[in-house]
């Protein structure tokens, strides 16, 4: 059995209070909530071990290198990467993603292109824009329908040697929808293009298996898998990342600097510039512990369960309607009132302890696809509970009838 | 002081809110003064007057008539309205010079405290500096 109480009790501020009532978190997709185990890696990490990594031959860098890079080995086998240095330690999940557009800036060619799904973040769009501007290639997008799912009819005929390079989020943050990124990585490879995954919003729910998956690219985020924030991943496979250039020039990524030339150090140091978050990767490693310790498996299962009672209850109430229905989902809900703005249900909401995001979530693009300012999102993790979902659906209740 | 001045206004309608004894009143009555906002004519409703930094929108016009600066607005949420309604009631029809050196901790003790943090995606502390710049721009106009 999945022990919710139980669970709730390792996470402090679920015992909170807001605005006098007890705090309801729905707002797991934007960040997730800290348990003590988490918590007690980073004040063992101040109270025992603070020190710099990797050129210190004192007793504490040692410790403190042996724990960053063991916290590597934990992601690693998370994602089931083959390689530990096929793991770089970045700051989340935008980092990345910067990482690998600034990287293909000089492998591109103009005439060449770029697709982007139309269900992305505003990280997963602005930086290869970007990237488009500086190589003269062609940003193209992969679009969507109205359950919220992807098209990919367009998009597999128009594939060619051409491609160079897709993105997709593995989940939609704004609609909670699972793509099909099992069928665009193999589409892609046969042309030849380079694919990067964005698994910030599918790293809580899904485990994703790097070799299994065959992909070019993963990045995460540990503030959504129970981490610190400032703390993520990216994986890239090793002939990738040999292939590109470093990100950012510093300590730590070299290997011999003299004023005529400077070698770089090999991976996963040559993208590793200055001091890390060295504190953030080692609680990253104890969050994947936590979550492990659970079972991914029973986490999504437990998910899947609020996420259908939660999407129930609250078709149940007159005017509201559900964007993003797609068959494959997680754990969110994005909704509106007929007749409500989203941020006037979000303050009410507020008003009652209740948290969840209102507005376009960076993705204004998905928001005009449905002609809408926003939505209410509200985004269910492991520790919340069907009373949980009970107290949203009154307080949406309680809401209706102040603002209709 | 004159009688129908800012502060006059402002004391009056923390008077009302007084009358309210929890945040549901409260608000509900605050969705009553946004019924009765000053609407901003359809044709102000452009990019140029939307008040940046608020997740709702938020559209001012200002206008002299008399030396008095008079204020419309609108906004596609509820609560916002409200609360432009509430500071267009306190600023409206008041000389430019007196809106400049208007003080607004009002907000404060009416219980909308918490609206006033600039991280608040409502946008309240945008809404008064645009009122605020409304007069200064016309208070420049009038001096020159």
């Amino acid at each position: 059995m999945f022990d919710v109480a139980r669970i709730r009790e390792d996470f402090p501020i679920l015992k909170r209070q807001v605005n006098g009532k007890p705090l309801v978190y729905l707002d797991n997709a934007a960040t997730s909530q800290t348990p003590q185990q988490v918590i007690d890696a980073i004040v063992d990490y101040y109270s025992r071990y603070n020190a710099n990594i990797h050129r210190g031959v004192h007793t504490l860098s040692q410790e403190a290198t042996e724990a960053y890079e063991a916290a590597r080995v934990k992601i690693q086998k998370h994602f089931n990467a083959a390689k530990a240095h096929e793991i770089i330690l970045t700051s989340g999940t935008t980092h990345g993603i910067n990482l690998v557009a600034q990287g293909f800036t000089d492998l591109l060619h103009p005439g060449e292109e770029i697709w982007v799904s139309a269900l992305e973040h505003h990280s997963n769009i602005v930086p290869w824009q970007m990237l488009c501007e500086r190589s003269g290639t062609r940003l193209r997008v992969i679009p969507m329908n109205e359950t919220g799912e992807l098209e990919l009819e367009g998009f597999l005929k128009e594939l060619s040697p051409k491609t160079r390079l897709v993105f997709c989020n593995h989940v939609s943050n704004a609609l909670g929808t699972v793509n099909p990124i099992e069928k665009i990585i193999s589409a892609a490879h046969q042309v030849g293009a380079a694919v990067l995954i964005d698994g910030a919003q599918a790293a809580p729910h899904i485990k994703a298996d790097m070799q299994a998956l065959d992909v070019d690219f993963y990045t995460v985020s540990a503030h959504k898998l129970c981490g610190p924030t400032g703390a993520g991943a990216l994986y890239g496979k090793e002939a990738w990342l040999e292939k590109l250039p470093p990100y950012q020039g510093g300590g730590e990524m070299i290997a011999e600097v003299t004023f005529e030339k400077t070698t770089y150090a090999g991976l996963p140091h040559k993208f590793e510039a200055g001091t890390p978050n060295i504190c953030g990767g080692i609680a990253f490693g104890a969050a994947l512990d936590y979550l492990n310790a659970i079972g991914m498996d029973r986490i999504a299962a437990y998910e899947h369960e609020l996420l259908a009672y939660a999407t129930e209850k609250l078709l149940a109430i007159p005017g509201l309607r559900i964007y993003g229905e797609a068959a494959q989902k997680t754990s969110v809900i994005s909704f509106n009132l007929e007749g409500a703005h989203p941020y006037d249900v979000g303050t009410i909401l507020d008003k009652l302890g209740i948290a969840v995001r209102t507005g376009h979530h960076c993705a204004q693009p998905v928001m005009d696809f449905y002609r809408i300012p926003g939505t209410v999102r509200a985004s269910f993790s492991f520790y919340n509970t069907r009373q949980e979902v009970d107290t949203l659906v009154a307080g949406v209740g309680r809401a209706r009838q102040m603002l209709l | 002081m004159e009688q129908n001045g800012i502060a006059a206004i402002q004391e009056e309608i923390v008077e009302e809110f007084s009358l309210f004894d929890d945040w549901m009143q409260r608000y509900e009555y605050m969705i009553e003064l946004g019924k009765s906002l000053p609407k901003i004519e359809e044709q102000y409703k452009t990019d140029d007057h939307l008040i940046k930094g608020c997740q709702s929108k938020v559209w001012v016009h200002a206008e002299l008539v008399d030396g008095r600066l008079v204020f419309t607005a609108d906004s596609d949420a509820i609560i916002t309205k409200g609360i432009i309604a509430i500071l267009i009631r306190a600023f409206s029809n008041q000389k430019p010079a007196d809106i400049i050196a208007a003080k607004t901790d009002f907000i404060d003790q009416i219980g909308l405290k918490e609206h006033l943090s600039p991280t608040r995606a409502n946008g309240l502390v945008s809404m008064i500096r645009q009122l605020k710049l409304y007069a200064v721009a016309f208070e420049a106009q009038l001096e020159s």
